[in-house]
C-alpha cells in the first residue's frame, strides 16, 4: 500500500557558483522512508548547501515531515544550510505550521532555490 | 451520480500503516462531490490521513487483526468524518509541536499529528469509548469556509 520512497542526490551549481547537494525525493515520505531519507542524507557532503526536492512526493504524513525535521537537525548542528523546493502549496502551509520555515526556507521550485542558495 | 448530502459512507481498514491512504481517497472523493474547494480537500486529506494514522498505530498498535472504521457523513453544508479504533481513547493530548525544542533534541521529532488534525479542519474531538474500545476521534469541515 505505501508506495516507496526513492532517493537519488545530484551536485549541482547554484547561481552564485556554490557547489550544492540536491536530495531528490519521489513516492511518499512517510515512516517507512526513513532509511531512504537519512541514508541518502548522510552521504552527501556537509560543506556545502543542501536543496530537498519534493516535485515527485505524492504523499507526506506527520512522520515525513519528521525526518525532515532529522535532516535539518543534522544540518543545523554542522552548519549546513538547508532549503526545500517542489513542494504543493498545501504542503508548504503545513511545513510553515510546524515550523519548518524558521530554520528551512522553501522554495516554490528549483529554478528559485538555485538562485537563492 | 445521485445526490451526496444525507449519506453516509463507511470504510474498513485493516491495522496496518499506507492503508490511511485509502481513507484519504475516500474522504478526498466525498469532498468533491460535496463541492468543497480543492485546498480544503487538501486539508481534510491530511487531517484524515493522520487521524487513521493515529488510530492504527497508538490505538491499534499495528495489530493486523483489529481494524479501523472511517466514516463520512455528508450534509447540506458540512462533512463529518468519524475515525474509530479498538482502543482506550486520548487520555492525555501531547503539547503542540514547539520547533526550536525539537530542533534541539528536547522534543521528539515525531507527535505532530493532533495538531496537525486540529489545524486544518473546522472541528476535533477525541472520545473515549465504552469499556476501553471504540474510541473515535470526530472531525468536521465546513463548506463555505476558507482554509486556515
Amino acid at each position: 500500500m505505501e508506495t516507496g520512497t526513492k532517493t537519488t542526490v545530484d551536485e549541482i551549481i547554484a547561481d552564485s557558483g556554490k557547489p550544492v547537494s540536491v536530495l531528490r525525493f519521489s513516492g511518499d515520505i512517510s515512516s517507512m522512508s526513513r532509511d531512504s531519507v537519512l541514508n541518502a542524507y548522510g552521504k552527501v557532503a556537509k560543506d556545502r548547501p543542501v536543496l530537498l526536492d519534493f516535485c515527485r512526493v505524492d504523499y507526506i504524513n506527520s512522520s515525513g515531515i519528521a525526518l525532515v525535521i532529522q535532516m535539518m537537525m543534522a544540518a543545523n548542528k554542522s552548519g549546513q544550510e538547508i532549503c526545500a523546493f517542489g513542494l504543493t502549496p498545501h504542503f508548504q502551509k503545513v511545513f510553515t505550521m510546524v515550523g519548518i520555515t524558521k530554520y528551512a526556507k522553501l522554495y516554490p521550485d528549483e529554478h528559485s532555490a538555485k538562485a537563492a542558495v | 451520480m445521485s445526490e451526496i448530502k444525507d449519506t453516509a459512507v463507511e470504510v474498513r481498514l485493516p491495522s496496518r500503516l499506507g492503508f490511511e491512504k485509502i481513507a484519504m481517497g475516500t474522504a478526498a472523493s466525498v469532498a468533491k462531490l460535496m463541492g468543497f474547494p480543492d485546498d480544503r480537500i487538501e486539508d481534510l486529506k491530511t487531517a484524515v490521513a493522520e487521524a487513521c494514522i493515529n488510530a492504527i498505530e497508538h490505538a491499534n498498535r499495528l495489530d493486523d487483526s483489529l481494524s479501523i472504521s472511517v466514516i463520512l457523513s455528508a450534509s447540506d453544508d458540512s462533512l463529518e468524518v468519524k475515525v474509530v479504533d479498538e482502543g482506550k481513547g486520548v487520555t492525555k493530548r501531547p503539547a503542540n509541536p514547539d520547533i526550536d525544542r525539537k530542533m534541539h533534541g528536547e522534543e521528539a521529532t515525531r507527535g505532530m499529528g493532533m495538531f496537525l488534525i486540529e489545524a486544518l479542519v473546522d472541528e476535533a474531538e477525541w472520545v473515549k469509548g465504552s469499556k476501553g474500545k471504540n474510541s473515535y476521534v470526530r472531525l468536521v469541515i465546513r463548506l463555505g469556509k476558507e482554509g486556515k
